[in-house]
């Protein structure tokens, strides 16, 4: 098996989520392949080798996109460890109920997509 | 995760959990049975008959681009028989309506429908702008909610249409029932179920998405791809509705039947005749003509409010008092265009932007 360090990934906002990313749909990222099981995005001098870790999956890339991408009112767009509820999720154009939702593994190349369903129609 | 497929055809892989059913199903199959439930929907109410005129009241949201679209589709697929149109309320917001009204302008390309805008400006003499500017932020959405439902009415009159088709979807109607119920308002609990209102002289209004979950017109608009504006009121929005709204989220999460479950319930009340009795009678409106149930229509009572610098005078007693210790509204007060309700006029041509 490969062992990767990172994983690429296409992540768009729409529905109004874009608001609270800088107003831009598109972002390409980066995240860690192996990241901590607690989900914690800061990586510091405290961490230690036994810490324990898992695959990153789509709940670590939530609170990636938190800590490092969302500009403002992290309550428009997390609740109680996932999406605040009304936000549709697609994981390479289907459903995140269909792929396991915040479990789902993420791998090289993925695109993720977050759309508002909270907003004016 | 092994890829399912659809539960449908069998087939293709699956790529919705359908939050009404819990089928999982393809991008197809979902096309399919979205438009289908519609189509029932229409059919089963009996909404349209061949020849009809019919508006569609479009924002540029998702829901009324969606309506637009499956509208045109089952029109054609079904021979219904409707001529359609698209009508647009401009309540003169910069920076909002402004923009959502260029995609209602494409989409009267894309779709091939003639289309009316009228604003606020023309029809009041005031934008939702001015009115904020006078009345601030905290009771503006009633002016906004009054007036729009008016235009709406005066809009479709201008264009000669029997039936306004509006946007609202099961999880609006859902809404509107917990609100009705928070706010003990059985009159309008037993009318916000209804898919189809019309008063005597009104222009009939229906919701064929009554039973479409928002989720599904998201995730239509999404593999559609269909062009729509998303962006919150720059106003502060209806803070009622958003506690009602942020509170059906979190059931429809425990369990997504909630919102189904929730039009049943509302549907399910029956308003006794005592309570019918009780409401006030439908008369017109003195000043301007509109279906009013006082001596002056609530448009016209804010407007004079607007226009006599005392704009909370509908929103409260004690300004209403006050309005009335002033005497009688001057001559020279601005007033809303008689109207004529479509079934009494001869159709007036108007300018319309056709495509």
């Amino acid at each position: 098996m490969s062992t990767t360090s990172t994983i690429k990934l296409k992540v768009e906002f729409s529905g109004g989520l874009e608001l609270l990313f800088s107003n831009q749909r598109s972002h390409r990222i980066e995240i860690p392949a192996v990241v901590p099981s607690d989900n914690s995005t800061i990586i510091d001098a405290t961490s230690k080798a036994g810490d324990k870790t898992k695959s990153a999956d789509v709940t670590y890339l939530m609170y990636h996109l938190r800590d490092h991408l969302l500009k403002e009112r992290v309550e428009l767009f997390m609740e109680a460890g996932t999406v605040r509820p009304g936000i549709l999720v697609l994981i390479n154009d289907t459903d995140w109920e269909l792929e396991g939702e915040g479990e789902y593994v993420l791998k090289d190349g993925d695109e993720i997509v977050f759309i508002s369903t909270l907003h004016g129609g | 995760m092994p890829p399912r497929t659809c539960g449908l055809c069998n087939n293709a892989r699956a790529m919705l959990k359908r939050p009404k059913t819990g089928q999982q199903i393809c991008r197809d199959c979902f096309f399919y049975v979205f438009e289908t439930e519609v189509h029932n929907t229409i059919t089963e109410a009996k909404l349209f008959k061949p020849g009809d005129k019919v508006a569609i009241g479009a924002s540029g949201g998702k829901d009324s681009t969606v309506l637009a679209h499956v509208m045109k589709a089952l029109n054609e697929r079904y021979q219904y028989g409707l001529d359609l149109f698209l009508l647009s309320i401009d309540e003169g917001i910069t920076g909002y309506r402004d923009d959502s009204l260029e995609t209602v302008k494409r989409n009267q390309q894309q779709y091939d429908m003639p289309l009316k805008i009228l604003s606020y400006d023309e029809l009041y003499g005031w934008t939702m702008d001015a009115i904020v500017e006078q009345v601030g932020k905290k009771n503006n959405c009633t002016f906004c909610g009054v007036f729009r439902r008016q235009a709406l009415d005066r809009g479709a009159a201008s264009l000669g249409v029997d039936h306004i088709v509006t946007g609202h979807n099961a999880d609006d109607i859902a809404e509107t029932v917990l609100m009705n119920i928070m706010r003990g308002d059985i009159a309008r609990l037993g009318r916000c179920t209804l898919i189809c209102t019309e008063g005597e002289d009104t222009i009939k209004r229906s919701k064929p998405f009554k039973y479409a979950y928002e989720k599904e017109i998201v995730m239509y608009a999404y593999f559609k791809k269909l062009d729509y504006f998303s962006t919150e009121c720059i106003y502060s929005p209806d803070a009622y509705r958003g506690h009602a709204r942020v509170f059906l989220k979190d059931l429809e999460a425990a369990r997504p039947s909630a919102i189904i479950d929730i039009i049943h319930s509302g549907e399910a009340f029956e308003v006794s005749e005592e309570v019918k009795a009780t409401q006030k009678v439908q008369q017109t409106c003195k000043r301007c003509g509109y279906m009013s149930s006082n001596d002056l229509c609530k448009a016209c009572t804010l407007l004079e409010g607007l226009e006599r610098g005392v704009a909370n005078s509908a929103i409260t007693d004690r300004a209403r008092k006050k309005l009335d210790a002033e005497g009688p509204a001057p001559e020279n007060l601005r007033t809303i265009p008689f109207y004529h309700a479509p079934s009494a006029t001869p159709n007036i041509a108007i300018a319309i932007n056709t495509p």
